[in-house]
């Protein structure tokens, strides 16, 4: 089992939760994730990893309510088990030393999910900027964690209540024209890594994207994460999540991961109107 | 019936396994044939002559003793007939049930060229069953003077696994199973359906392994969670590789990613591990649709058809670009799933997947096929009519198309050699090219079947075992 060793809560519906895994804190590095299953009757679901220790043993998770099994997340207290945790899961993000500057940017969880990534960044001698988005102030998440990484942290809100008003794209155009950017990864809602990809395209910057399409197992069996990449069939869980963002189909994995709208709508009839303020 | 004459022998009419009605069963997942009684199994079992030279043994992947334990369940003598099996087949409830003895042992028996086979399978299963039931399964658990102080690492707990696990901790060993998905069995439990193998069969199986000692450890991706290298560090002295073919085949066809679209492995892990049959009790989703495709004719797309089937959707049909003939599934799953309304599209193949504009499976486009020259392995080639093409109404489509191997763990560990499709090479002792480590199952064959997994899994553990006492004499 997989003990909840502490919880947070960090925004509307969000938790940032430690979780007892030693073997995969060992293991995992950035960019990878997991697979979690709450109990017997759980469905299997893929989660990113903010950052992890090594000799404690425990791995550092962002869970925002999305639907039934990320909603049972928010409820869970320390001292609370998950049955089943496996990871590391998929290829580490593929970082190097860079001739330029690298931007990460997050969107939702992404924001946690890119920490790691912009550590490993800093190890290998790089110059890293990170730009974190959400709605608005209050739905910003680990922005303050990743500070901590980063040479230099962007902020932005749809709204204009903290940061640059816009989408991260606003912080990216502007880094673009101060500094020589030369990697380039984006975490976070498909629509935003695909704004993302449009922007770097025509000067030709690698910029990878982590695709989050449905999974089931995670581990390269079941072929239910099939996403297209430079027109081939790929499997995100273990040939991802990190693809090449310009040759992604985005519209296909959007449409995709709307495969099962309707049971996740009678599957989170629990929670529909379930008041999370309180949590 | 121990005096009977081989000439009336020969004369007993096969007992067939009675199974529960198609128009009931095709809405359940219970098993699907309901077993022999003990008379029936001893009338069918006495129709073996005991023949001289017994084919079936060597039509046998592991040589089962097949006349001696059809012999002593004959005489009544169970505890014998269970130890037989279990000398040679440490799986016999799941052979029984999945083997395709039609192929093997049933193919080359004696009777079978005047009158029908013994019913092999179906005898085994029965043995298997009451000795589980009366508790007559044999301790294989070793002695404590037996005890060997070298640990082994066992990575994936499917047949392969499961057999090394058996063989070696009988000797004395210490062993590990590491199995990636939170539920031990490989194929058995997530792809091969609850109405042919029961999840207590399994259980029972896997129950008896930890009850001899065998550690199962959940959750854990050799390759990934702990590399073969750190089992090494760890002080294990071998580590076997029993991970299974893994990686589902796509068709390469135009819209093979729309939804709508799976691979047998995802539609059949949905509902026989995730349990989305008893969906929203159990809360993984699976969507069924309309008119259902299923494209091959293997075991896998009968399971998916017949899986299917108890979704109640208005057709399912099996496409298959060769004819019926050259279907490698087990005949009576065939039979089964045409019992259960399944339909035969032979002589078809799928060139393109049509959606509609949300992205849905709408139709595919299928063209005919005849059947040309055999290829090298004997069997006709399936050749495209040109100009055939027409289109089927689709709204699911599963393709069982056979698995490629999964590198995660040869492309974390060096050493390991690999063949042109990415199987793992082993010598006649079932060693990889890196010393210490061995495979055995489809992760070497890319795909074949329990028993000869199984098989390969014999001669594993009889390496490891010969590597491990080399090792200890060196010390
Ligand atoms: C590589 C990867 C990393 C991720 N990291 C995080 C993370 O760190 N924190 C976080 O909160 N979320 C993360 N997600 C998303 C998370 O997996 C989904 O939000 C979750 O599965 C939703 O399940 P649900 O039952 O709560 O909601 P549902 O109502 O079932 O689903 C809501 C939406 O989530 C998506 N989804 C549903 N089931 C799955 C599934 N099995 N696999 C993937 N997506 C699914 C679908 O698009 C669906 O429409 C990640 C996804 C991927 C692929
Ligand atoms: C739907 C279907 C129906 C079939 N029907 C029949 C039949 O009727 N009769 C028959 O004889 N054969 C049948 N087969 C074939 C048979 O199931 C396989 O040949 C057999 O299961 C192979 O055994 P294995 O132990 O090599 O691998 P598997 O059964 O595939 O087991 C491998 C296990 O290893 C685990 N694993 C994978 N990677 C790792 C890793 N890195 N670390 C840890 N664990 C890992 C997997 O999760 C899995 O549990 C069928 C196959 C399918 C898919
Ligand atoms: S989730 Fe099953 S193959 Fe990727």
């Amino acid at each position: 089992m997989y003990k909840i060793l502490k919880r947070k809560v960090i925004a509307a519906k969000t938790v940032m939760l430690h979780v007892e895994a030693p073997a995969v804190a060992k293991s995992i590095q950035q960019g990878q994730f997991i697979m979690l299953k709450l109990n017997e009757y759980g469905e299997r679901i893929p989660i990113s990893i903010s950052g992890w220790n090594r000799e404690e043993g425990w791995l550092r998770i962002v869970i925002m309510g999305a639907g039934r099994t990320s909603n049972e997340i928010l409820l869970m207290q320390e001292g609370d088990e998950f049955e089943s945790l496996v990871g590391p899961l998929g290829t580490p993000s593929h970082v190097g030393k860079f001739d330029g500057t690298c931007v990460l940017l997050g969107g939702g969880y992404g924001a946690g999910a890119i920490i790691p990534v912009a550590q490993k960044l800093k190890e290998l001698g790089n110059r890293v900027i990170g730009v974190v988005g959400a709605r608005n102030k209050d739905l910003l998440v680990m922005h303050n964690e990743l500070k901590e990484e980063v040479d230099a942290l962007y902020i932005t809100t749809n709204d204009g209540s903290e940061g640059i008003k816009g989408f991260v794209t606003n912080a990216l155009s502007s880094i673009m024209e101060k500094e020589n950017v030369a990697w380039v990864m984006g975490v976070g809602p498909v629509p935003m890594m695909k704004a993302i990809a449009d922007m770097t395209r025509a000067d030709k910057i690698p910029t990878y994207a982590s695709l989050n399409a449905i999974m089931v197992d995670g581990t390269g069996m079941c072929g239910a994460c099939r996403v297209t990449v430079g027109g081939e069939t790929k499997f995100a869980c273990i040939h991802g999540p990190d693809f090449n963002a310009h040759e992604t189909n985005f519209e296909e994995l959007m449409l995709r991961q709307g495969a099962y709208k309707e049971p996740e709508a009678i599957a989170n009839e629990k929670f529909k109107d379930f008041d999370f303020s309180k949590i | 019936m121990a005096d009977l004459k081989t000439k009336d022998r020969m004369k007993i009419k096969r007992t067939e396994m009675p199974l529960r009605d198609p128009e009931v069963r095709k809405h359940d997942f219970d098993e699907v044939p309901v077993g022999f009684t003990m008379e029936e199994a001893v009338l069918e079992a006495s129709r073996c002559i005991d023949c001289g030279k017994p084919h079936c043994v060597e039509g046998c992947p592991v040589n089962i003793n097949i006349p001696g334990f059809l012999k002593a369940l004959e005489k009544g003598d169970m505890q014998s007939s269970i130890n037989i099996l279990m000398n040679t087949n440490q799986l016999p409830s799941i052979c029984g049930r999945v083997c395709p003895q039609d192929q093997q042992c049933e193919l080359v028996c004696i009777v079978g060229k005047k009158n029908k086979p013994v019913s092999i399978g179906n005898l085994e299963r029965f043995v298997a069953d009451y000795a589980m039931e009366h508790n007559l399964i044999p301790d294989f658990t070793p002695t404590e003077a037996m005890e060997v102080d070298q640990k082994i690492a066992i990575a994936g707990s499917g047949p392969a696994g499961l057999t090394v696990a058996a063989e070696l901790r009988k000797l004395g060993y210490k062993v590990k199973i590491f199995e990636a998905l939170h539920k031990p069995g490989g194929v058995l439990f997530y792809g091969i359906p609850r109405f042919r193998l029961p999840a207590q069969v399994i259980d029972n199986e896997i129950n008896n392994l930890k009850k001899m000692g065998v550690e199962v450890e959940l959750n854990a991706l050799i390759g990934r969670t702990y590399t073969v290298d750190a089992l090494f560090e760890e002080g294990y002295d071998a580590v076997m590789i029993g991970t299974g073919a893994g990686l589902p085949k796509m068709l390469g066809l135009p819209g093979e990613n729309l939804k709508g679209v799976f691979a047998a492995n995802e539609f059949l892990t949905r509902v026989n591990l995730m349990r989305a049959d008893k969906f929203p009790e159990y809360i993984t989703p699976v969507i069924v649709g309309k008119d259902v495709v299923i494209i091959g004719a293997g075991n896998t797309a009968m399971d998916a058809a017949r899986t299917a089937m108890r979704f109640e959707p208005n057709s399912v049909t099996i496409v298959y670009r060769r004819s019926r003939d050259e279907a490698p599934a087990r005949t009576e799953e065939l039979l089964h799933a045409e019992q259960e309304g399944v339909k035969f599209l032979f002589l078809n193949n799928p060139v393109e997947l049509i959606g509609d504009e949300e992205y849905n499976l709408k139709e595919m486009k299928v063209i005919k096929m005849e059947l040309g020259e055999p290829d090298e392995g004997g069997r006709r080639r399936p050749i495209a009519i040109k100009g055939s093409e027409y289109n089927i109404k689709c709204d699911m489509m599963v393709s069982a198309l056979g698995f490629g191997v999964n590198p995660l763990i040869t492309s974390t560990t060096k050493g390991i050699d690999v063949n042109s499709w990415g199987a793992i090479v082993v010598d006649e002792n079932g060693m990889t090219t890196k010393e210490g480590v061995f495979a055995a199952g489809d992760i070497i064959t890319g795909g074949s079947t329990v028993i000869m997994a199984m098989g390969q899994a014999k001669t594993a553990a009889k390496g490891i075992d010969r590597y491990l006492k080399a090792k200890r004499e060196v010390k």
